[in-house]
C-alpha cells in the first residue's frame, strides 16, 4: 500500500501526530482566546463579535489546511472552493446590505 | 492487489473475459435492468418518461385553472363530477373553488419547474446523452445516479399524495411566501416543504455526479473547448443546482420549522391571521423566506433555459451542416450567465420595499446578464446565416426556440427596470414573459432534444408527418395562448386571480363605464375565452407527440445505421442503443464538436473521433 | 469499459473522483449553513434593541463539544494516516475513538436539549415573569378526584385559553428552581447579571397567564439554536453511520482493494472535517457573542 505513494509525497505517521498535537493546540488556544473575548468587559458590540469571528476564523483555518489538506490541494478543488466563497459572500453580504437599506420609516 | 495498467484507458487485465458490452458480472434481470438500473441511459429514460408524465398532469391543472379564470365558478364541463368526487367539497357541484384554484396554481408551478422542466431538461437528457457525448462508460458514481432518480420519484409521489389529503395540497403559490404559506390551514404546504427538500436532494446527487462526471470522465482528447456546447451548458447548469438549491433547502428546513415546531423565522411580531393576533412568539422576517427563495429561484430560471439552449446548439450544427458560429463565445456566455444568476435575485422584490441603493445595483446586474443571454442567442442567429437548413421536426422546434426564447428574453428587460416593475409586477405581463421563456422556448427545445435522440435511444426515427402537426399545432396555439397575456398584463390584470380578475377590477368597469382607473376593459376580460380555447387546441396538438413516441418505439421507420443524422458528436458514434459501459474503451478525440462541411473532407461531417488525415476512425465498440 | 479513477487519480486534474464528489458536496453544504447562518444574522440585527439573548447557553458544555469534536477530527485524519502506511490495526484503533467521541458529542448535546426543554418561562397575571427550571406541579385528578403532585410537565404550553386542563388532570400550581423579574427583557442578558438569586418559587394557577417552555417557538434565538445544531447533530449522526459502516462491514474492502478503502477514509474523514468546521462557527455564534 505504502509503496504506492512514496513516490509523491511519503505519508510517516509520526510527523502526521506531531501535526496533530499542533493542530490540538492550535484549537486549545483558539477556543479559549475566544471564550476570553467574550467575557471581556463590554467595549462595544461590534468590536467583540469582529474579534471572535476572527479568532473562529483562525481556528477554521487551521483545521481546514491541515487536517483537510487545504493547504496542499489541487488546482481543481481550489477554483471550487472560490465559486463557494464568492457566492456565500453574495448570498450574506446582499442580503444583509438589502436589509439596511430600508426606505426611513418602513419596518420589516 | 491487482495490477492496473498506468495508461488510458485503465483496462483491467480480466476484461478480456468479458463478452461485449458484458461489463456486468451477470445477466440483469427486469428488475435491475428497468426498476433499479444504475446504468446512465436507463436512468435517463426513466427520468424522461416521468417528467413527461408530471408535465402533461401540470398542464391538465392549468386547463383546469383556464376554465375557471374564463367561466369563473361554472362547473367544469365532464370533469367536474370527477373532481368532486376525488377532491369532495372544494370541487362542490363541480366548480373550482378558489382554495381549489390556488391549490391548482401552487402545484402547477411546482410540478412544472422542479418536476417536469428540470428533471427533463436537466436530468433527462444530461444522463442519457452527456456521458456518451465526453466519452465516458457512464456517470461517476452510478448509485449516487439511481438515488437521485429514486429521491426525485418520492419527491414527485409526496407532491401528489398532498392533492387528496384533507384541505388538499399547498395554497400558497410556487414560490410559498411566508406568513401566508404557515397560516393557511392546510397541511399540504407541509407535504410541498417536504416533497420539495427531496427534490432538492436529489438535484444536488444530480449536480455532484454531472460536476465530477465532466470533470473527470472526458475520453482522451476531450479537452475542455472540445467539448459539445451542450456538456457546457450542462456543466454549467449543474453548478446552478449545486450552489442555488442548498439555501433554498435551508429555507425550507426552516419552513418546516415554523410550520411545524410553531417558530417565527418567517412571521413578523404582531402578525395577524384571520383579524386576530397570532400565536406565535413573532420576531421573524418575511423577507428573508423572499431572499433564499430568489436567491434559488432567479438561478433556477437559467437551469431551465441553459440545457435547453444547450440542445438547441447541437440541433442548428447538425441541421445547417455548417460549424457554430462563436463556439467560444457561447461558452464564456453560458459562463457568465452562470455566474451572474447569483446576484440578480431581488429584482424579483422591487415592490417589497427595498431601498434605491440596493434596487439599482440589482437593477444593474439584471441588464448586465442579459448581454450574455443576448450574445448566445446572437450566435445561434449568425449560426443560421448561410447555412444549407434542413428542415426536420428537431430542427423546426430549434428554429421556433430562437424567437420565442427571444420575446420572452426581451420582456424580461421592462421588468429589470425598477421603474417599469412597478407597473408590471404581479400582472399577467410576468406569466407571459416567463412562459415564453419556458414554454416555447424551453420545452419546444425540450421536444426538439426528443425528436433528436429518439433514433439513439430506439434504433427507430419518429414520424416526420405526425412530428410536423405536432410542431404547427404547438407553435400557433402557444402564440395564441401566451401572446394576449402581455396585453392583459399591461392594462393592468393580475395574477393568480382565482375569478380572471372579474370580481377585481372588471366589475367596476361595467358599473361605471370604461374610464375607471384600473378597470378593465371587457375586450380584455374576453380574451380570456380566447386563451382557453387556444390551450385546449395546445393540448389536443400534444396527442400526435404522444402517440408518436410511444408508436415508433416499434413501427417507426427503422433509423438509417448509429448515426441517421450525419451528426459529429461522440454519442453518434456508438451501437444504437448504446450498450451498459457505452464503450470497449475510450474513444480517442481528435477535433472540436462542430466540424461540418470541412472542405476537402469525403463526406460533409468530420466526427469528433476521426484521426487527422481522415483514416476512418479506430471502431469504438464492437458490441452490436 | 469500466469507470476509470476510482481509486487513482486522473493525471490532468490531479484528483480520483470521489474527492471531487466530496468536494463538490461539500460545497453545497457550505451553502446550506451558508443559507442558515444568513438567517441568523438577519434574525439578530432585525431584532427589537434588548431582544436578543445573551448568555443562555452553557459555555462549558460548548467548550467541551468543540475539543470533543476536534479530537474526533484528528483522530479521522489519523485513521486514514494508519490506512496510508498500511497499519490496519491503528486505523481500527484510531476509527473507534472518532466513534466513541461522536457518540460523546450527541450525548452532551442531547443534555443541553434537555436542560432547554425543562426550563420554563411563566408569564403572570400581574405582568411579571417567572423563569426557571420545572420542578414540580400539583393536579386535580378529576376521575379520581384528588391532588397529585408530578415531576414533568403535561405538555410543553399553558395558556388561559386552553384553561390548565389535560386529559382530566387539572393544574393547581408549578413549582420551578428559578426566580420572578419584573420585565422579560430581564430574562435576555444573562451575562450581565451575575448574580442572580435563585429559589424554588410556586406559581398558583391563578397566577398563570402563559407558561412555555424554552423550545424552539420560544423564541428566535432558540428557533435558530435548535435549527443549526439540530442540523449540525444530524450530520454528525450521518457521519457516525459512514464511519460506523467503514470501521465494522465496509473494512472488509482493505482486503481486496485498499487503495479504495484509504480513499474512502479520507472521503469521509474529509466530510468530518467539515462538520467540525461547522461546529468551529456555531460555537461563538450560538454560546458566546
Ligand atoms: C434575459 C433576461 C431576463 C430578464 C431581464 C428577466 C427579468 C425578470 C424580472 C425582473 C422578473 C420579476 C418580475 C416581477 O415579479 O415583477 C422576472 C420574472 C420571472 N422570470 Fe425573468 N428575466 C429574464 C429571463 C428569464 C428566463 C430565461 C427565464 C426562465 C427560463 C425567466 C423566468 C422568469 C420567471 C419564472 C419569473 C416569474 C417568477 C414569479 O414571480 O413567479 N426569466 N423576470
Ligand atoms: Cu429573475
Amino acid at each position: 500500500m505504502s509503496q504506492l505513494h512514496q513516490v509523491e509525497h511519503p505519508v510517516e505517521f509520526k510527523s502526521y501526530l506531531r501535526r496533530c498535537l499542533y493542530v490540538f493546540i492550535a484549537v486549545l488556544c483558539t477556543t479559549s482566546l475566544m471564550i476570553g473575548a467574550s467575557f471581556l468587559p463590554n467595549y462595544g458590540w461590534t468590536a467583540k463579535v469582529a474579534m471572535i469571528l476572527a479568532v473562529a476564523c483562525v481556528n477554521a483555518f487551521v483545521v481546514a489546511g491541515y487536517l483537510m489538506h487545504l493547504l496542499s490541494e489541487k488546482k481543481m478543488i481550489y477554483t471550487l472552493l472560490g465559486f463557494t466563497i464568492f457566492f456565500f459572500a453574495g448570498l450574506m453580504g446582499l442580503t444583509i446590505w438589502a436589509m439596511h437599506d430600508m426606505p426611513a420609516g418602513s419596518s420589516h | 492487489m491487482e495490477k492496473l495498467v498506468q495508461q488510458f484507458p485503465p483496462h483491467r487485465e480480466d476484461d478480456a473475459h468479458h463478452g461485449h458490452g458484458g461489463h456486468g458480472h451477470h445477466e440483469p434481470g427486469f428488475w435491475e435492468k428497468y426498476i433499479f438500473s444504475t446504468d446512465h441511459k436507463t436512468i435517463g429514460i426513466q427520468y424522461g418518461l416521468t417528467a413527461l408524465m408530471f408535465m402533461l398532469f401540470g398542464f391538465g391543472l392549468m386547463i383546469l385553472m383556464r376554465w375557471q379564470i374564463a367561466h369563473p365558478g361554472v362547473p367544469v364541463p365532464f370533469i367536474g363530477p370527477l373532481l368532486e368526487k376525488v377532491l369532495g367539497s372544494v370541487a362542490a357541484h363541480g366548480a373550482i373553488s378558489p382554495e381549489l384554484y390556488n391549490s391548482f396554481g401552487a402545484m402547477h408551478g411546482t410540478i412544472m419547474v422542479f418536476l417536469g422542466i428540470v428533471p427533463l431538461a436537466f436530468a433527462a437528457f444530461g444522463n442519457y446523452v452527456v456521458p456518451l457525448m465526453i466519452g465516458a462508460p457512464d456517470m461517476t458514481f452510478p448509485r449516487v445516479n439511481m438515488a437521485s432518480y429514486q429521491a426525485y420519484f418520492v419527491g414527485g409521489l409526496i407532491m401528489l399524495v398532498s392533492f387528496f389529503i384533507p384541505g388538499g395540497a399547498a395554497q400558497a403559490g410556487w414560490t410559498s411566501y411566508s406568513p401566508l404559506a404557515t397560516t393557511i390551514p392546510t397541511n399540504g404546504q407541509l407535504f410541498w416543504i417536504i416533497g420539495m427538500v427531496f427534490l432538492i436532494s436529489s438535484s444536488l446527487l444530480g449536480a455532484v455526479n454531472f460536476i465530477a462526471t465532466i470533470i473527470q470522465l472526458r475520453a482522451p482528447g476531450m479537452t475542455w473547448m472540445r467539448l459539445p456546447f451542450f456538456v457546457w451548458a450542462q456543466f454549467v447548469t449543474a453548478f446552478i443546482l449545486l450552489l442555488a438549491f442548498p439555501p433554498l433547502e435551508a429555507a425550507a428546513v426552516m419552513q418546516l420549522m415554523d410550520n411545524v415546531a410553531h417558530t417565527s423565522f418567517f412571521l413578523p411580531t404582531g402578525l395577524a391571521v384571520g383579524g386576530q393576533l397570532a400565536n406565535v412568539s413573532g420576531g421573524g422576517s418575511p423577507l428573508l423566506w423572499q431572499h433564499l427563495f430568489w436567491f434559488l429561484g432567479h438561478p433556477e430560471v437559467y437551469v431551465l433555459i441553459l440545457p435547453a439552449m444547450g440542445i438547441v446548439c447541437e440541433i442548428l450544427a447538425n441541421n445547417t451542416r455548417k460549424p457554430i458560429w462563436g463556439y467560444k463565445s457561447l461558452v464564456y456566455a453560458a459562463l457568465a450567465v452562470g455566474f451572474l444568476s447569483f446576484i440578480v435575485w431581488a429584482h424579483h422584490m422591487y415592490l417589497t420595499g427595498m431601498g434605491t441603493k440596493i434596487s439599482t445595483f440589482f437593477q444593474a446586474t439584471t441588464m448586465i446578464i442579459s448581454i450574455p443571454s443576448v450574445i448566445i442567442l446572437t450566435c445561434f442567429f449568425i449560426s443560421l446565416w448561410g447555412g444549407s437548413i434542413r428542415f426536420t421536426t428537431p430542427m423546426l422546434f430549434a428554429l421556433a426556440f430562437l424567437p420565442m426564447f427571444g420575446i420572452g428574453g426581451l420582456t424580461g428587460l421592462p421588468l429589470g427596470f425598477n421603474v417599469s416593475d412597478v407597473h408590471l409586477h404581479d400582472t399577467y405581463y410576468i406569466i407571459a414573459h416567463f412562459h415564453y421563456v419556458v414554454a416555447p422556448g424551453t420545452i419546444f427545445a425540450l421536444f426538439a432534444g426528443v425528436y433528436y435522440w429518439y433514433p439513439k435511444m430506439t434504433g427507430r426515427m419518429m414520424n416526420e408527418f405526425w412530428g410536423r402537426v405536432h410542431f404547427w399545432g404547438s407553435f400557433v396555439f402557444m402564440n395564441i395562448v401566451f401572446m394576449p397575456m402581455f396585453a392583459q398584463g399591461m392594462a393592468g390584470m393580475l395574477r393568480r386571480m382565482a375569478d380572471g380578475g372579474a370580481n377585481y377590477s372588471a366589475a367596476v368597469n361595467s358599473k361605471a363605464g370604461a374610464e375607471v382607473v384600473g378597470g378593465l376593459s371587457n375586450n380584455m376580460m374576453s380574451l380570456h375565452t380566447g386563451i382557453l380555447w387556444g390551450a385546449m387546441c395546445l393540448g389536443i396538438a400534444q396527442i400526435p407527440f404522444i402517440i408518436n413516441v410511444f408508436w415508433s418505439i416499434k413501427h417507426g421507420e427503422k433509423a438509417k445505421g448509429d448515426n441517421p443524422w450525419d451528426a459529429t458528436t461522440l454519442e453518434w458514434q456508438t451501437p444504437t442503443p448504446p450498450p451498459h459501459g457505452n464503450f470497449d474503451h475510450a474513444p480517442q478525440v481528435y477535433r472540436g464538436p462542430y466540424e461540418y462541411s470541412v472542405p476537402g473532407h469525403a463526406t460533409d461531417f468530420t466526427p469528433q473521433n476521426e484521426p487527422e488525415g481522415g483514416a476512418t476512425p479506430k471502431p469504438i465498440s464492437t458490441a452490436h | 469499459m469500466e469507470i476509470p479513477y476510482t481509486s487513482k487519480p486522473r493525471p490532468d486534474t490531479g484528483v480520483y473522483n470521489a474527492k471531487i464528489g466530496i468536494w463538490l458536496f461539500l460545497a453545497s453544504e457550505v451553502m446550506l449553513f451558508g443559507g442558515l447562518f444568513s438567517a441568523y444574522v438577519l434574525l439578530r440585527v432585525g431584532a427589537a434593541p434588548g431582544e436578543w439573548p445573551h448568555g443562555w447557553l452553557n459555555v462549558g458544555l460548548g467548550t467541551l463539544n468543540t475539543l470533543i469534536l476536534a479530537l474526533s477530527a484528528i483522530t479521522t485524519l489519523l485513521a486514514w494516516v494508519a490506512c496510508k502506511v498500511g497499519q490496519f490495526g491503528k486505523f481500527k484503533f484510531f476509527h473507534a475513538c472518532t466513534l466513541a467521541l461522536a457518540l460523546t458529542f450527541l450525548c452532551v448535546k442531547m443534555y443541553e436539549y434537555h436542560d432547554k426543554w425543562i426550563h420554563y418561562e411563566i408569564k403572570l397575571v400581574d405582568g411579571k415573569f417567572a423563569d426557571g427550571h420545572f420542578e414540580g406541579a400539583v393536579y386535580v385528578d378529576k376521575a379520581a378526584n384528588k391532588e397529585l403532585e408530578e415531576h414533568s410537565f403535561r405538555g410543553m404550553a399553558f395558556s388561559e385559553v386552553s384553561g390548565g386542563v389535560t386529559n382530566n388532570y387539572e393544574l393547581v400550581s408549578v413549582t420551578l428552581e428559578g426566580r420572578i423579574v419584573a420585565d422579560e427583557k430581564d430574562l435576555m442578558d444573562l451575562r450581565a447579571q451575575k448574580h442572580i438569586e435563585h429559589g424554588k418559587v410556586t406559581i398558583e394557577r391563578s397566577q398563570i397567564k402563559h407558561m412555555e417552555n424554552y423550545g424552539p417557538w420560544h423564541n428566535t434565538f432558540l428557533a435558530i439554536y435548535f435549527t443549526l445544531t439540530g442540523l449540525h447533530a444530524l450530520h454528525i449522526l450521518g457521519g457516525s453511520i459512514v464511519i460506523g459502516y467503514l470501521w465494522g462491514p465496509g473494512r472488509k474492502m482493505w482486503k481486496k482493494d485498499p487503495e479504495r478503502f484509504t480513499n474512502r477514509i479520507e472521503v469521509s474523514g474529509l466530510f468530518w472535517h467539515f462538520v467540525d468546521l461547522v461546529w468551529i462557527f456555531l460555537f461563538p455564534v450560538l454560546y458566546l457573542m
